[in-house]
């Protein structure tokens, strides 16, 4: 039983291969929460949280950003990665609490895929691209592929999660979710919508009623057909509550404790129609 | 095939000194260690799962739950605990009214604007307002708000610790 | 709202705002909660629990827990030397399950081992095989005469009926609902934690426990380890929150018995889930009520049916029921009514005692009520509560007369004259939105709702129980030093039992003894009592003390102890010169007494629901500003302005402290705590899912106290804990009606019942 604390991610990849079946912590917000509980007894622990190059966010020369797998919620609540990606920002700001947002990490959400999962619908939203490194290759998936269902991904035992490239799209982009309180609430319903007017698109996520982050592909090609994205301004009210509707079609949402799929179906189609109301305002 | 229990060394850096952690088991949290190992009882467990944050501490200067902290992870991190925060502050000491205690000014505000009652929020929320003071010395009541919004605090409502730290913040404006 | 401390007196005596005695410790970490004792050698005790709400236990196998390295003790039903069962009104709840669970977290067995880790591998280890049974979980099936008995003592745990004037007067307006209470938990922060230490010969056993009350738990644990009640010394642990779920038996005869068996100190914690599971929560309940009146709105007869679900076991559910039901016409005026209530045992969690007791669940149905009455009536919810409002003198539907102070009209107007919150502005920060940080409202999408709520609750302990509270000053070189078993919850009793010591002897300096079982009781730190019970009780000592030292000063010096009194800090001769200080006078002498103070003698109802079972009663008003984000059904409580009846307030700060508190816990039940229950099964036992307000969902608290002392209190102050909690919840629900016209007849309201 041991814990290894790389300092590399080289480091990292070598402890790995030599213990298959060890456990990869981030922020650890997640994974405590399992051992706490009991579903989880940890035999051997790589903890990530001291890897630089994890911690990091780079801007590339084709605009795109590539955000470290390490690096901290609250790193991406302000400053330039808000200015960049706006909707990430928002999402940020709704994850957990203050010190849970000083923990928890990208790389955890992904590592983690919980429906749930705050920073995931924008990820979708925005075609983000996964980093995985083994110690014999690297590899990047389309987030589209990495998320397979419920707390299941494409990652394999051999590697580690590193990295996440955004587009930095030309357009309004923003993220909303319903919780029960003001604060520090899990998600009952959530939604992340991004605008990239050079492309004339408009892509929606949903968070929270499916099994996995749903991109609603449907309504974004309807709305591509009615409403011209790059030169519109303003968005009349049927029109948006037409695509809050054909957004909520597409919701898978179940009933729980936490809610109902009628209402998330419901809250799902709202949240659209806000947040193309708030894309074309006026 | 159980693992036994107990075969894990390793040192924290906590409140400016090495402590050893002997013979701990590895899904053990910061705040089990800091409790159970380390005779630092001042962080609180109330929820295991980060939502409560009776349990904050600062880990290299970041206000974080320890419950969701591995210990063993932790190993090279500087970390203040609610008994380090005198220490960790100097000019921010104080006497308590009428106890020759030195607490620092957030502790003495909680005291003397009744922000405590039970007490076992008091102090992951000393921790939490002593790190939003550390950021930001002037919070608007919605970023007081907003930075203790993930310390749960069931017997006060939360208005007297509202003005426990705006008497904090005018204290020290005026001493600056 | 302003800070309401009042300029720093010279000395802490009553009506200053006196600072905390334990606050240094408790803001620097070194106040010691149950859960920080740790003892040389000490074990880890773990609770098994089981999984099913209903089931027959076949078998039990401990053996291979016992075979784990680290493990101590396992022990089970059959390792219980005394009496199998505890309750606090009933003694129907076992210590553990033997042959049926009856609710899901039902203690099976225990297991005492090296680390927390090994417990929980213990518990793992433990083979029950359970034949698992239909729950039964309605409380309208269970009382049916053709359902099962879940247990000996039957499914119907009390029903009481009341009949008062005349059941058939007529009226010309009647309005009625049907309205559903869920299940709130008490959640305080300090979880159940207890440490065990066993006297060497085995025979006796030391508990430091945070309880409610020490006494009530000593009886029932030496009965449970067939102790005599002088071998076992309870002294109290650190007790972090309570709201009535630390009255009721947890871990305390578990930790006591694996002390005994292992002979070494054991420390039991809950954990939040477990928590959930270990103790009573408010009981869920469904009301039914009906309103006669007059065209203009003045009541004539109320009808009610309420059915509170009591869970497993009675705990305090017949009183719960009692507390219920004799407070349905609310702080009304009501000359006629008929109620039933039922107190019924189903498989869910064990319902109790919850800061409001039985109030809360009236309450929220006789102010949804009046709100339905004003309307019928074309009145403004203010005038249709003036016009009803209840006085001192008038007549309880149980026929007990209110001799109480009972300034609800004063409440109302004082409430009413508080300023309503600015509109929201056009700058207004999401944060400020109902859904928060999840930015899911625009400014339009917002509409504010205002409404109100207004309650009485009973004071202290009813239907003829002998409710007492001991205390004990010693008085020696200018320092009291007080004795008293009352539980300091987090309430305050301890700065304020120094005040009191202060006022009546005229000494600075008032040391705290432990809080334990080495005197009488103090009664439970529960039904708004201890200012009262145990402020009267110290106060009762402290004058006993003054009396003698009097006499000593009098002897002393050749004056009639009659002309002496105590000024500030002195005793002065009242018809002389004389003039000596306190702390002089009681040089090298030691004065010490002890007192009991018990409350009026109260009765049990007769059949009818008909006598003097309440002692006394405070009042409250509540006027709620909401905003409601009515597409998505979410809220932001903005403002809740509040008049409370507390008779003299003896401390500001503390008081302030209550009101804002219980306020806080009254919107959670709201708007969003509940224990989800599925078939018996608990749904939602963790803070992730148990939700509790936030700093964000805090709302501004506009306070004022209205002080008329009340005669029968023994320093003219009321209880003032539970009031806060009670009428603010039916004030938000109609605040939230008047937003979205929703009818909104639960609690808590949840987002789909606002916009689906």
């Amino acid at each position: 039983m041991t814990v290894a604390i790389p300092l590399t991610i080289s480091e990292a990849l070598d402890a790995l291969s030599s213990n298959p079946d060890a456990r990869l912590i981030q922020g650890g917000t997640d994974m405590m929460v399992e051992i706490n509980f009991n579903h989880l007894k940890p035999h051997n622990i790589i903890a990530l949280r001291r890897i630089k190059e994890l911690r990091t966010w780079t801007k590339n020369t084709d605009g795109s950003i590539t955000i470290g797998a390490g690096v901290p919620y609250q790193e991406m609540e302000t400053g330039e990665l808000k200015q960049l990606v706006p909707a990430l920002a928002e999402a940020a700001r709704t994850v957990g609490s203050p010190q849970i947002r000083a923990a928890g990490t990208l790389g955890g959400n992904l590592g983690t895929c919980s429906p749930a999962g705050d920073g995931l619908p924008v990820l979708f939203a925005v075609d983000a691209v996964v980093h995985l490194q083994s110690n014999e290759v690297s590899r990047q998936l389309s987030i589209h592929d990495f998320m397979l269902g419920v707390k299941r991904n494409a990652r394999n035992a051999n590697e580690i999660i590193t990295a996440v490239t955004i587009p930095v799209l030309n357009g309004w982009q923003g993220y909303t979710k319903v919780g029960v309180r003001n604060a520090m609430v899990i998600s009952v319903a959530s939604a992340c919508l991004a605008v990239d007017k050079p492309t004339k698109s408009v892509r929606i996520a949903l968070g929270a009623v499916g099994p996995t982050i749903i991109r609603c592909r449907d309504a974004e090609s309807w709305l591509t057909q009615q409403f011209d994205l790059s030169t519109s301004t303003k968005i009349e009210l049927d029109l948006a509550k037409e695509f809050g509707r054909r957004v909520a079609l597409e919701s898978k949402p179940i009933d729980d404790h936490r809610s109902t799929a009628e209402y998330r179906r419901h809250a799902v189609s709202v949240l659209a129609q806000r947040l193309i109301t708030r894309a074309y305002p006026s | 095939m159980n693992d036994p229990i107990g075969n894990e060394m390793y040192s924290l850096h906590v409140n400016g000194q090495d402590r050893a952690v002997m013979d701990a088991w590895v899904g053990e949290s910061l705040l089990y260690v800091l409790r159970e190992r380390l005779g630092l009882p001042g962080a609180k467990g109330a929820c295991e799962q980060g939502e409560c944050g009776s349990c904050t501490v600062l880990m290299d200067g970041d206000a974080v739950c320890s419950c969701l902290v591995m210990a063993a992870t932790a190993v090279g991190s500087e970390i203040v605990t609610v008994e380090g925060l005198v220490e960790q502050n100097p000019t921010m000491a104080v006497t308590a009214h009428a106890i020759t205690s030195q607490v620092t000014d957030v502790q003495q505000a909680f005291i003397t604007e009744g922000g405590v009652q039970c007490g076992f929020c008091t102090p992951g929320l000393i921790v939490a307002v002593h790190h939003l003071l550390d950021k930001n010395p002037d919070p608007t009541e919605l970023e007081v708000k907003e930075s203790i919004s993930g310390n749960i605090c069931r017997c006060t409502g939360y208005g007297r610790i509202f003005a426990a730290v705006e008497a904090v913040v005018q204290v020290r404006k005026a001493n600056s | 709202m302003s800070a309401t401390k009042q300029d720093v007196r010279s000395r802490d005596t009553l009506g200053a705002s006196a600072l905390r005695p334990d606050g240094v410790a408790k803001v620097t970490g070194a106040f010691s909660f149950s859960s920080d004792m740790w003892a040389e050698n000490m074990l880890w005790g773990a609770t098994l629990r089981s999984p099913h709400p209903y089931a027959r236990i076949i078998s039990i196998d401990t053996t291979p827990a016992l075979l784990i390295s680290g493990v101590s003790a396992v022990l089970t039903a059959q390792d219980v030397p005394g009496k199998a069962t505890y309750g606090l009104i009933s003694a129907d709840q076992p210590v553990f399950a033997s042959e049926y669970v009856r609710y899901m977290g039902e203690p099976v067995a225990i297991v005492a081992a090296d680390h927390p880790e090994t417990c929980r591998r213990a518990l793992e280890a433990i083979i029950v095989n359970y034949e698992v049974l239909t729950p039964v979980v309605d409380p309208e099936l269970a009382m049916l005469s053709s359902t099962e008995l879940i247990h000996p003592d039957g499914n119907l745990i009390r029903h009481q009926h009341i009949v008062h004037g005349d059941p058939n007067a007529a009226s010309d307006i009647t309005v009625e609902g049907n309205y559903t209470i869920g299940m709130q938990d008490q959640a305080f922060l300090g979880l159940e934690a207890a440490m065990a230490f066993p006297d060497s010969g085995g025979n006796g056993v030391e508990l430091h426990i945070a309880t409610q009350w020490l006494h009530e738990d000593r009886g029932q644990i030496a009965a449970c380890l067939a102790l005599p009640e002088e071998n076992v010394r309870l002294v109290l642990g650190g007790v972090g929150g309570a709201f009535g779920a630390r009255e009721d038996i947890s871990l305390q005869v578990h930790c006591c018995l694996l002390a005994l068996r292992t002979g070494k100190p054991i420390k039991m914690q809950y954990s939040r889930e477990e928590s959930f599971f270990g103790h009573v929560h408010r009981h869920p309940a469904k009301i039914w009520m009906k309103h006669h009146a007059t065209k203009d709105g003045k009541i004539v007869k109320i009808e009610s049916r309420m059915v509170f679900d009591g869970g497993a076991y009675t705990s305090t559910s017949p009183a719960v029921l009692i507390n219920g039901i004799t407070h349905t016409q609310g702080p009304y005026q009501c000359d006629n009514a008929i109620v039933d209530g039922y107190a019924v045992r189903t498989n869910n969690p064990p319902c109790g005692a919850m800061r409001g007791f039985g109030v809360v669940q009236a309450c929220f149905a006789h102010e949804s009520q009046m709100d339905l009455l004003a309307a019928a009536c074309g009145l403004s919810p203010v005038d249709v509560r003036l016009k009803n409002a209840m006085r001192t003198g008038d007549k309880l539907i149980t026929g007990q007369t209110v001799e109480s102070v009972a300034p609800v009209e004063r409440c109302i107007r004082e409430t009413d004259a508080i300023p309503m919150p600015e509109p929201m502005s056009q700058k207004a920060n999401v944060l400020e939105f109902p859904g928060g940080s999840g930015r899911t409202a625009d400014r339009h999408n917002i509409i504010r709702g205002v409404g109100w709520g207004v309650s009485i609750k009973n004071l202290m302990y009813s239907e003829g129980f002998d409710d007492y509270a001991t205390a004990r000053c010693t008085l020696s070189d200018g320092v009291a030093s007080l004795k008293f078993a009352t539980s300091e919850v987090g309430q305050g009793f301890v700065t304020l039992a120094p005040q009191i010591a202060r006022s009546v002897l005229g000494i600075d300096e008032v040391v705290l003894e432990t809080s334990d079982t080495q005197i009488g009781s103090a009664g439970s730190t529960s039904a708004s009592r201890q200012t009262w019970m145990s402020g009267g009780a110290v106060d009762g000592a402290c004058r006993l003390v003054r009396e003698r030292l009097f006499e000593h000063v009098g002897k002393l010096h050749n004056i009639d102890p009659i002309r002496l009194m105590v000024e500030n800090t002195d005793i002065i001769d009242t018809v002389g010169t004389f003039r000596i200080s306190v702390s002089d006078a009681t040089q090298g002498i030691t004065i010490s007494e002890t007192f009991e103070h018990h409350h009026r003698k109260t009765e049990d109802l007769d059949e009818n629901g008909q006598g003097n079972c309440h002692v006394a009663f405070a009042f409250v008003a509540h006027r709620a500003v909401v905003d409601v984000d009515v597409e998505l059904g979410l809220v932001k409580v903005v403002q809740i302005a509040t008049a409370q009846d507390v008779g003299r307030v003896l401390n500001p700060l503390s008081a302030i402290g209550q009101l804002e508190g219980g306020i806080a816990q009254g919107l959670g039940l709201a708007v969003m705590e509940e224990i989800i229950m599925d078939n018996g099964r608990v749904k939602n036992p963790s803070f992730t899912d148990y939700l509790l307000p936030t700093a964000l969902d805090a709302p501004r608290v506009v306070a004022i106290m209205i002080e008329e002392p009340e005669p029968q209190a023994p320093l003219g102050a009321k209880g003032i804990g539970e009031p806060p909690c009670i009428s603010v919840t039916p004030a938000i629900v109609a605040a939230i009606r008047s937003a979205t016209g929703k009818a909104l007849l639960r609690v808590p309201v949840r987002p789909q019942d606002i916009c689906l």
